[in-house]
């Protein structure tokens, strides 16, 4: 192929003579299919989370010193932007939970017949709406009734 | 006399070249339990002040869980991170740096993440 191909900077590949064979189709060449979606997914969700992680830190950091130092952490958590990143999150979480099982299980042998793969992708869709739902359902709840 | 031995010191199996690979899986499934416990917590927490987040995390089966919820996913998390950095990093001394980094901010926020459970168990 030709040289536009190569990658534009720190490549480890652009000095071999072998790069010039023909590439494999990348990314967007490929119909979208659930299979590639929730391997996507899960990446995604997985650096959501990690992000998510972070405040996790902080709030337990904040717990322990107390003070002024918990009251800063409560306000950026109880912030519209704040409720909007845990929404967020318990997605990213329910998400990487239920299709972290379904690698657990692939590791296991089970579930890699194509109708089995879809069907089990479409739970974890399913599971994450519903768990979410409930979730903020009852943590909504809690916050009206004690407040 | 040399043999082979010598070029493969240290890059091989050696039983331990699926450390990272059966890490995460180890890890992921100990989430699963802590994870579900955790964001049930959470929802029982939702709207609580200071003093009763104190008094939830002082009870020693929580702080146990906490401690251990915080540490094993922080893990989970260097390891998910690391594989992002060696995919998506080209230019070698960045993703050396980023590597670098990865370890050194999880290892810093878990045993803060940690510390902190602890310092309030032990708490007066």
């Amino acid at each position: 192929m030709t040289a536009s191909n190569k990658p534009a900077s720190g490549g480890y590949q652009t000095d071999s003579p072998r790069f010039d064979r023909p590439l494999s189709p990348h990314l967007q060449v490929y119909r979208w299919q659930i299979t590639m979606l929730t391997s996507i997914l899960h990446r995604a969700t997985g650096i959501v989370l990690s992000v998510g992680a972070l405040l996790l830190t902080c709030w337990l950091v904040a717990v322990a010193i107390g003070g002024e130092h918990y009251a800063r952490v409560a306000a950026i958590i109880t912030h519209p932007a704040g409720q909007a990143f845990l929404f967020l999150w318990s997605i990213a979480f329910f998400y990487h939970f239920a299709n972290g099982i379904r690698h657990l299980l692939w590791d296991a042998g089970w579930g890699f017949e194509i109708k089995r793969m879809y069907a089990s992708g479409y739970t974890v869709f399913a599971f994450v709406v519903a768990a979410t739902a409930i979730t903020w359902w009852l943590a909504w709840d809690k916050i009206g009734g004690g407040a | 006399m040399q043999t082979p031995m010598k070029r493969v010191r240290g890059l091989g199996s050696a039983k331990s070249g699926t450390e990272h690979f059966w890490m995460q899986r180890l890890t992921a499934l100990a989430l699963i339990p802590l994870g579900l416990w955790f964001v049930y917590s959470i929802v029982t927490l939702a709207g609580a002040d200071h003093d009763s987040v104190v008094a939830w995390m002082r009870h020693p089966v929580r702080a146990t869980l906490l401690a251990l919820f915080a540490a094993t996913a922080f893990y989970h998390s260097k390891l998910g991170l690391q594989v992002v950095f060696e995919d998506y990093v080209h230019t070698g001394w960045l993703k050396f740096t980023a590597l670098i980094l990865n370890n050194f901010i999880h290892v810093l926020l878990g045993a803060a993440a940690v510390i902190s459970v602890l310092r309030v168990a032990f708490g007066d």
